[in-house]
């Protein structure tokens, strides 16, 4: 029954957004209020059913109702309650209804809290919005209907798979998927301002919060998505330049670039058309990684069952609101000409090179994601295109970009002179400049590039803070910590924001002095990495909810003195013949001490041991920047429904 | 500056780091990437020691073998032809005899493939698509791989 109410929601919520994408849109254009006063209903009805119909799902999993064919495939009894909630997204139709589910919310928060935007603006925004729900809700209700029944009903369910069984799991794919999802709304909202022909400092404006939420959720969702993968899967990596990983980080580089493109427009009214662009290309980026993923023409842990049919259908969504999107571009970019001037070296022009850099990156990956598709459809051969690509091509592209970044932060509007930004930076390039002639000098120049890039985190870093304490020091003497607290807080979210990448990029730059150590160890046996020592005390059996786990038991200690035990395990599934590593770890400072276990010989295991120097900073690194950006979401003058907007005396206008 | 010259200078930082990434990406293209082998393919190809490839296949029942110092060595096979594998290291947590595996490395003068990267399945009934195909090609497939359950890498 709570199957069938579901069901029938899904297919409400699909009449509901066709109702949305027309009528709204239709007032839009003719300029009739009492049509465009439907998009309000629309958005919130579509969002209220679409969460019945999430609920439904989840009930029905809770309640562990095999009758229910996706609940028969991904879920089992004596699965703990928490993976029967995440489970409901741990497949392609539950993943589809949450994608559908976030997309309908952030419809409904523009209906709700845009009650300062134009009118008409925000029709359109919804009536696009509601055609994306509507394409999607019939991919589901055609191809991927979550509530299908299977009769008779099995006695218990397949199990969801057991790398999906982990609290991380419970978290990162809705947080990646309201970055994801929520550039369709910025998507939106520059098709909305395509189709009325207004676009302004003011569209600008308008769209900063939301683009500011999917950037900050999307940042979260990769950062976790990675930490998820160093820890599962044993390998200690952070990145692997899958397929996947690359889809998710392509809209984030065109998502950063639009960040920055869209200050120059909001402030300048300048670089119009390609803060569009970017709007248009981000979502399509991330339709285009929904397709690759669910179509199955990617190989994958998240590409789940599917059919060529699946496929062929979110092509065609992609092909339609891409191509539909770049026709209006077509329509009324050439109304959008002109902006303000600026002279190559100043904030905008910083600005304009980030947003280079950032797409030429894109591009890299880009290439490198779909090459070996294009090929295999082309040729017939079947190539890897792996790290050593990335690296060549990527790295060697984003070094001038985080170099540049500290320059940028400090540079004037309009026309900005470098000499007093590099005095400014001293501090800032001779730490960074010290750091990497002393790693070079340690190393006896082994390891140049790693030297380069602690070099540049550090000088990033100290450079992107320091932008505080130069702007605070402005000013009479004594007064500098209220002028420290009172700087905007765009200012503080910046310099977080770019002390992150620093951060980040020092953390990457450390994973070069890596140790790692390969071992068969029997109990008793002792190995040292990174100066620690381990003592392995033996294996034993341990039983889990749904699964049987091998431990190992290990001590670890320095100068002896004991630090910790750590128990690195694996284990094998009920239900599913296969195993999953539980790696140890301990945190020493920045760094991490990390076990995994492979098989067991008699009483002796084979060990994969890391010390890991500085890794936390890669997702330290993250977390600032998604901090970053909640302050940058604060900020007075960028809330939501911040009221009048035009009388802030912080907030020079456009010069025309 | 007058408003043409501005325009002129971010056009022509625009088009240098156009072709900078496009000359970065062709070089990478050239000899970053690696091919994808079955045996057969190796034995026809002639394959020169030293060059980096994926070797893809079933690994071959009872043929694993270990030495001390986590030396592994086991037979990927696609029917018609077999190689042996050498690595070093721990096997993944779902390398299984019988099953597809997909190696990185490059082949040894003696014939034998040294792989420093072993990936297997992450999912009890999936089969990497190369190796389904390399097994196709074969004619020794007899299962039938949904579409999207192929894969090479845990991840």
């Amino acid at each position: 029954m709570i199957a069938e109410l579901g069901h029938f929601a899904l297919v409400l919520a699909l009449a509901c957004s066709a109702i949305g994408t027309v009528l709204p849109l239709w007032g839009a254009v003719r300029e009739d209020r009492a049509l465009m006063a439907t998009a309000r209903p629309a958005a919130l009805a579509q969002f209220v059913l679409l969460a019945l119909a999430f609920a439904a799902l989840t009930a029905v999993y809770v309640q562990s109702d095999f009758s229910v064919l996706n609940v028969y495939e991904n879920s089992h009894t004596d699965q703990p309650l928490i993976y029967r909630f995440s489970g409901v997204w741990g497949n392609h139709e539950g993943s589809i209804l949450l994608w559908v589910l976030i997309l309908a919310l952030f419809g409904a928060c523009v209906a709700l809290f845009g009650r300062h935007m134009p009118e008409a603006l925000r029709a359109a925004t919804i009536a696009v919005q509601s055609s994306i729900a509507f394409a999607f809700l019939l991919f589901i209700a055609l191809t991927s209907n979550p509530f299908l029944r299977v009769f008779p009903a099995p006695a218990e369910g397949r199990s969801l798979n057991p790398i999906l069984q982990d609290p991380g799991l419970a978290i990162h794919p809705p947080l990646l998927y309201l970055g994801y999802v929520g550039y369709s709304i910025v998507f939106s909202f520059a098709a909305g301002a395509l189709i009325l022909g207004r676009i302004d400092a003011a569209w600008a404006r308008v769209v900063r919060p939301w683009n500011l939420i999917a950037w900050t959720t999307l940042t979260a969702g990769i950062a976790m998505g990675s930490y998820w993968a160093y820890y599962e899967l044993g390998w200690g990596g952070f990145w692997f330049w899958d397929p996947v990983e690359n889809a998710s980080l392509m809209p984030w580089l065109t998502g950063t670039a639009l960040l920055h493109s869209a200050i120059v427009m909001e402030r300048r009214e300048a670089l119009k058309v390609w803060t569009i662009l970017l709007a248009v290309l981000t979502f399509s980026l991330s339709l285009l990684g929904t397709f690759l993923v669910r179509s199955g023409v990617l190989t994958s842990v998240h590409a789940f069952a599917s059919d060529p049919a699946r496929g062929v259908f979110i092509l065609l969504i992609l092909c339609l609101f891409i191509g539909g999107a770049f026709a209006l571009f077509a329509w009324r970019g050439p109304a959008l000409a002109g902006g303000a001037l600026f002279s190559p070296v100043s904030r905008e022009g910083s600005l304009v090179l980030n947003n280079l850099f950032l797409s030429a990156a894109c591009v890299a990956v880009l290439t490198g994601t779909l090459y070996p598709l294009a090929l295999e459809a082309v040729t017939g051969d079947k190539i890897s295109v792996g790290p050593p690509f990335f690296n060549a091509t990527f790295l060697p592209l984003c070094a001038p970009l985080v170099l540049a970044m500290p320059f940028g932060q400090q540079l004037a509007w309009k026309r900005g002179d470098l000499l007093p930004v590099a005095q400014r930076l001293f501090v800032a390039i001779l730490v960074g400049a010290g750091m990497f002639v002393a790693v070079l000098a340690i190393t006896r120049t082994s390891e140049a590039v790693a030297a380069f890039g602690l070099g540049v985190g550090m000088f990033v870093t100290v450079g992107a803070l320091d932008d505080l304490r130069v702007r605070a020091s402005r000013g009479a003497a004594g007064t500098w910590m209220r002028r420290f607290v009172g700087l905007p807080k765009s200012v503080h979210a910046t310099a977080i924001a770019h002390a992150g990448v620093g951060l980040m990029t020092i953390g990457i730059a450390a994973t070069a002095f890596h140790e790692e150590k390969i071992a068969t160890m029997a109990p008793g046996d002792k190995a040292i990495i990174g100066g620690y020592e381990l003592v392995f005390e033996g294996l034993r059996k341990q039983p889990g909810p749904n699964f049987a786990s091998t431990v190992g038991r290990f001590v670890v200690s320095k100068d002896g003195v004991a630090l910790a035990v750590l128990e690195p395990g694996k284990r094998t599934y009920v239900g599913r013949t296969m195993q999953t590593s539980e790696t140890g770890r301990l945190t020493r400072g920045l760094g991490q001490i990390y076990l995994a276990i492979g098989d067991a010989h008699g009483a002796s295991v084979d060990v994969r041991a890391y010390w890991k120097p500085w890794v936390l900073l890669i997702w330290l690194g993250p977390l600032a920047m998604t901090i970053a950006g909640l302050i940058s979401l604060m900020d007075r003058r960028l809330r939501v429904a911040a009221p009048s907007r035009r009388k802030l005396p912080a907030m020079p206008e456009a010069a025309e | 500056m007058t408003r043409k010259q501005r325009r002129i200078t971010l056009i022509a930082s625009a088009g240098a780091i156009l072709a900078l990434a496009v000359a970065l990406i062709l070089t990478a293209l050239k000899d970053r990437i690696v091919f994808f082998r079955s045996p057969t393919e190796v034995q026809q190809m002639a394959i020169k020691p030293g060059q980096r490839f994926r070797l893809g296949g079933l690994v071959e029942n009872a043929s694993v073998e270990r030495a001390v110092g986590q030396r592994i060595s086991f037979r990927v096979t696609d029917g018609n032809a077999s190689i042996t594998v050498r690595h070093v290291g721990i096997l993944p947590d779902l390398f299984r005899e019988g099953q597809g595996v997909v190696c990185e490395g490059v082949l040894h003068a003696d014939g034998s493939f040294l792989a420093d990267t072993v990936l297997a399945k992450h999912d009890e009934n999936y089969m990497p698509r190369e190796v389904s195909d390399a097994l196709k090609k074969q004619g020794h497939w007899q299962g039938e791989a949904k579409p999207g359950e192929a894969g090479g890498k845990p991840k």
